[in-house]
């Protein structure tokens, strides 16, 4: 601890926190009156007020971001803070890895507990024998205890080439980074920009393969755990993919305006980690959701 | 909290700070921004400490309020004022208002206002961020207590929100719970992340791990629990989310899931969860016996390798919450065992608080009181606890009043009780005045009388058999309920007595007090002024 003293910058009031704040109000009241209307079939102000805090939240970040650009820029931030900046965004990431541990843990509790049991398995004979004797543990659960059947989705067709497209999108996101630290832009902007197709190659094809499902399998997310399962780490891994990309358009947007230097580039170190945790989980969602 | 009107206070303000940093001339002079904006757009952490603070006071006796409703309704067996929809909602919200509103943002605020200064941080880590956690909490609640008003009422499935409850047979009102929860999560992992990374990252030069006061050490594992655990609840609100309204079935049997498997879910946050709201009261208590003991904490490594212990084991327990749903033997084993260990980590606390007593040279002042009340009360808890580990035993006192019982006796007389505790200690050095010590005392007996008598005889008819989460009850049970019920509404008087109290310590009333409040007390928060100024610690001090 013995570098010189560079004072930790500690900003002033800011507006948008409590934009923020504001902003996941309307999103839960909104999500919240949404969900219960779909489902009663009536109609409501939730949709209105999700899209008010949609929007209030997008006028967050942009604000937000441009307070934290412009401070950057203008050279008021550390290399202590840009430690608290990175330090923060690795045990963000972590919790994200816990959120899709409750899922990959659904996942395994269905196959290696609750439908061996529904088949019997263990002491289970009973269970099995009075309320669904006609059910048989198996994995895919193509048919349900309750019967709703539904079809597998096969590994290789889409999916594998979903998991190559990801793959390769890490690895020219990290020359990207290389291109960066050793300052090729050219390089960088020419593997962000290829990153980013990839990413949105990766969405379209996802789309295409619920379409897949729903039209041809069958495979709904009312099919059973199968199907639950299927939709939810899918899609909420979807989800990331598309904030991800998000992401990396906005550094792209940053590159070409001639953002980041060799040296201080939180955003894209930032970025370029949560890509990778996206494909990590990418890879774990292909092994324990398609191929086993 | 506000500007000091005092001239020579501030001008010892920044004398003193020079003085600690006699190497560093340069001094900002302050502009403290005033009226209710500042409150709103602060990133000042002291002021998010008291509004966390202030917050959890305000939940803790919206919760209590709810705890009245349920004290008067058992005063005497048969339904007497609320219907049994509306006593489950009251059971519900109370749990999840003084878990996740009250003592949660408490131990938060207590941690924003703290740990910067015991450390020598000029603020938390990431500010803004800071000032964002807070103003998700006040949101999150009103839609949670908004809720109650809807048709068909408020969540009423137990704060537990156990499958099929809060699915096939919750009503409407589950969605805006659901997403209630969501943010509530996300203020809490922000809040934990700005807490790891404070500690990481801004600890000033010279304190290094092992110099670090507890409080700084306790809310250090709490954090990484927290952002451990928080997103596993987002991801069992959610699927409570589509299996009730969009046709998943996770927790039905029907379409291969299982009931049991919200059990596992949720014990696995809610299990870290309950030593989320007590490791912090750990550090709490280990800053404040040294202090009125005047002798340095007994065993300070060991109290540093129990609560990392007691955080580790905490992650396979959880299903000691379950023994009676269904498991196999083996495992019912496992869980059996590895709860009673923890037992062995907290032992290790409650010794060596002890012995940080032994042969010192004690006083008891409010604060030590409560710390005292804290260490004897809780360790009842804690035993209450290993009772109800033992899977054979537990099969009797399974959703009884036993249950209920050891929990308030960890919770209020625990957690709550630290955090009131931490209030007396630091509150001078947050205000610059001493507290009124009279009503201070007169809180402290009624508390700790009233509490006793709410929540011991708990254990008796409990183990009698009386179930919880009922708002009839078979007649035999009716005396040991009146008593309750009379305990419960005294300690819910009691806690105006406390209100009355910080209200005027806010309001500067009392006398001013030293820099070091209590002349036991050691580390960097009690080297700075009384009131602690706005900004402190902005050049790092040296520690030796």
């Amino acid at each position: 601890m013995q570098q010189p003293y560079e004072k930790y910058y500690v900003p002033a009031q800011s507006p948008w926190p409590i934009v923020g704040a504001v902003a996941l109000f309307l999103i839960a009241v909104g999500a919240g009156n949404v969900v219960i209307d779909t489902t009663k079939e009536t109609s409501g102000y939730g949709s209105i007020l999700l899209g008010a805090g949609l929007v209030a939240l997008l006028v967050m970040l942009v604000g937000w971001f441009k307070n934290q650009i412009d401070e950057s820029m203008s050279g008021l931030y550390s290399a202590q803070l840009g430690r608290s900046y990175r330090q923060g965004m690795r045990w963000f990431i972590f919790s994200e890895v816990m959120f899709f541990a409750a899922f990959f843990g659904a996942l395994f509790y269905a196959r290696m507990i609750s439908i061996p049991w529904l088949g019997g398995d263990s002491n289970n004979a009973m269970t099995n024998a009075v309320l669904w004797p006609q059910f048989e543990a198996m994995w895919p659960l193509l048919s349900t205890p309750n019967g709703t059947t539904t079809q597998q989705m096969e590994a290789m067709g889409l999916p594998a080439i979903n998991t190559l497209i990801l793959l390769v999108s890490s690895v020219t996101l990290h020359f990207a980074h290389t291109g960066l630290e050793q300052n090729k832009r050219k390089q960088l902007t020419w593997m962000l920009g290829l990153t980013i197709v990839l990413g949105c190659i990766f969405l379209v094809l996802q789309v295409e393969e619920y379409i897949h499902a729903y039209r041809d399998l069958g495979l709904t997310l009312q099919s059973g755990i199968y199907g639950n399962t299927f939709f939810l780490l899918t899609g909420f891994h979807g989800m990331h993919v598309t904030l991800g990309t998000i992401i990396l358009m906005v550094l792209l947007g940053r590159v070409l305006k001639g953002h980041f230097t060799p040296d201080t580039h939180f955003a894209f170190q930032a970025g370029s980690w949560y890509w990778h945790f996206v494909d990590v989980v990418w890879v774990m969602l292909f092994v324990f959701v398609y191929i086993l | 909290m506000t500007k000091p009107t005092n001239t020579t206070s501030h001008e010892a303000t920044i004398a003193d700070e020079l003085a600690l940093n006699p190497d560093h001339h340069e001094h900002h002079e302050h502009h403290i921004p005033k009226g209710m904006m500042r409150w709103v757009l602060t990133t000042n952490h002291k002021d998010i400490g008291t509004l966390y603070l202030w917050f959890a006071f305000i939940m803790f006796l919206v919760g209590g309020a709810m705890a009245m409703v349920i004290r008067a309704e058992l005063f005497q067996p048969g339904l007497q004022i609320v219907q049994p929809n509306f006593f489950n909602q009251m059971t519900t919200v109370h749990g999840l208002i003084m878990v996740f509103g009250a003592v949660m943002p408490a131990f938060t605020g207590l941690a924003n206002w703290l740990i910067p200064m015991m450390i020598g941080a000029p603020d938390m880590a990431l500010p803004r961020m800071n000032n964002w956690s807070f103003w998700i909490l006040p949101f999150a609640f009103a839609i949670l207590l908004g809720s109650l008003f809807m048709e068909g009422g408020g969540p009423a499935f137990g704060w537990t929100f156990y499958a099929p409850l809060s699915t096939t047979y919750s009503n409407d009102s589950t969605g805006l719970f659901v997403f209630s929860v969501h943010i509530m999560g996300i203020s809490s992992i922000m809040g934990a992340i700005n807490v790891i990374v404070t500690i990481f990252n801004m600890r000033a030069p010279g304190m290094t791990w092992m110099k670090m006061p507890l409080f700084v050490w306790t809310w250090l594992i709490t954090a990484f629990l927290l952002i451990a655990v928080m997103p596993v609840l987002a991801g069992a609100v959610t699927m409570v989310l589509t299996d009730k309204f969009f046709g998943t079935s996770f927790f039905d049997a029907a379409g291969g899931g299982d009931p049991v498997m919200f059990q596992h879910i949720f014990w696995f946050f809610g299990h870290p969860e309950v030593y989320i709201m007590i490791l912090p009261a750990f550090g709490i208590i280990s800053q404040i016996v040294p202090t009125f003991a005047r002798k340095p904490l007994f065993g300070y490594a060991s109290m540093v390798y129990a609560t990392a212990s007691i955080a580790l084991l905490s992650f396979v327990v959880w299903a000691h919450h379950m023994f009676t749903t269904g498991m196999p033997v083996y495992m019912e084993m496992f869980f059996m065992f590895a709860t009673m260990l923890i037992s062995v980590p907290t032992g290790v606390k409650v010794f060596n608080w002890v012995a940080t007593m032994w042969r010192g040279s004690m006083t008891f002042e409010v604060p030590m009181m409560f710390a005292l009340a804290f260490i004897v009360l809780f360790t009842i808890g804690g035993l209450s606890g290993l009772m109800l580990a033992i899977t054979p035993v537990d099969f009797q006192y399974h959703d009884t009043y036993f249950v209920v019982a050891h929990f308030h006796y960890v919770l209020v007389t625990g957690a709550i009780f630290s955090i009131m505790a931490a209030v007396y200690y630091w509150l001078p050095k947050w205000t610059g005045r001493m507290f009124n010590i009279t009503l201070a005392k007169w809180h402290f007996w009624c508390s700790l009388v009233s509490v006793n008598v709410l929540f011991f005889p708990m254990h008796f008819v409990g183990l009698a058999g009386m179930p919880r989460r009922i708002p009839d009850y078979s007649l035999q049970f009716a005396d040991f309920n009146q008593w309750i019920s009379i305990g419960g509404f005294a300690f819910g008087l009691s806690q105006l007595i406390f209100l009355a109290l910080v209200i005027q310590a806010c309001r500067k009333q009392g006398e001013p007090v030293s820099d070091r409040v209590w002349d036991g007390a050691h580390g960097l928060e009690w080297e700075i002024p009384s009131p602690a100024p706005y900004h402190t610690f902005e050049t790092p001090p040296v520690v030796k």
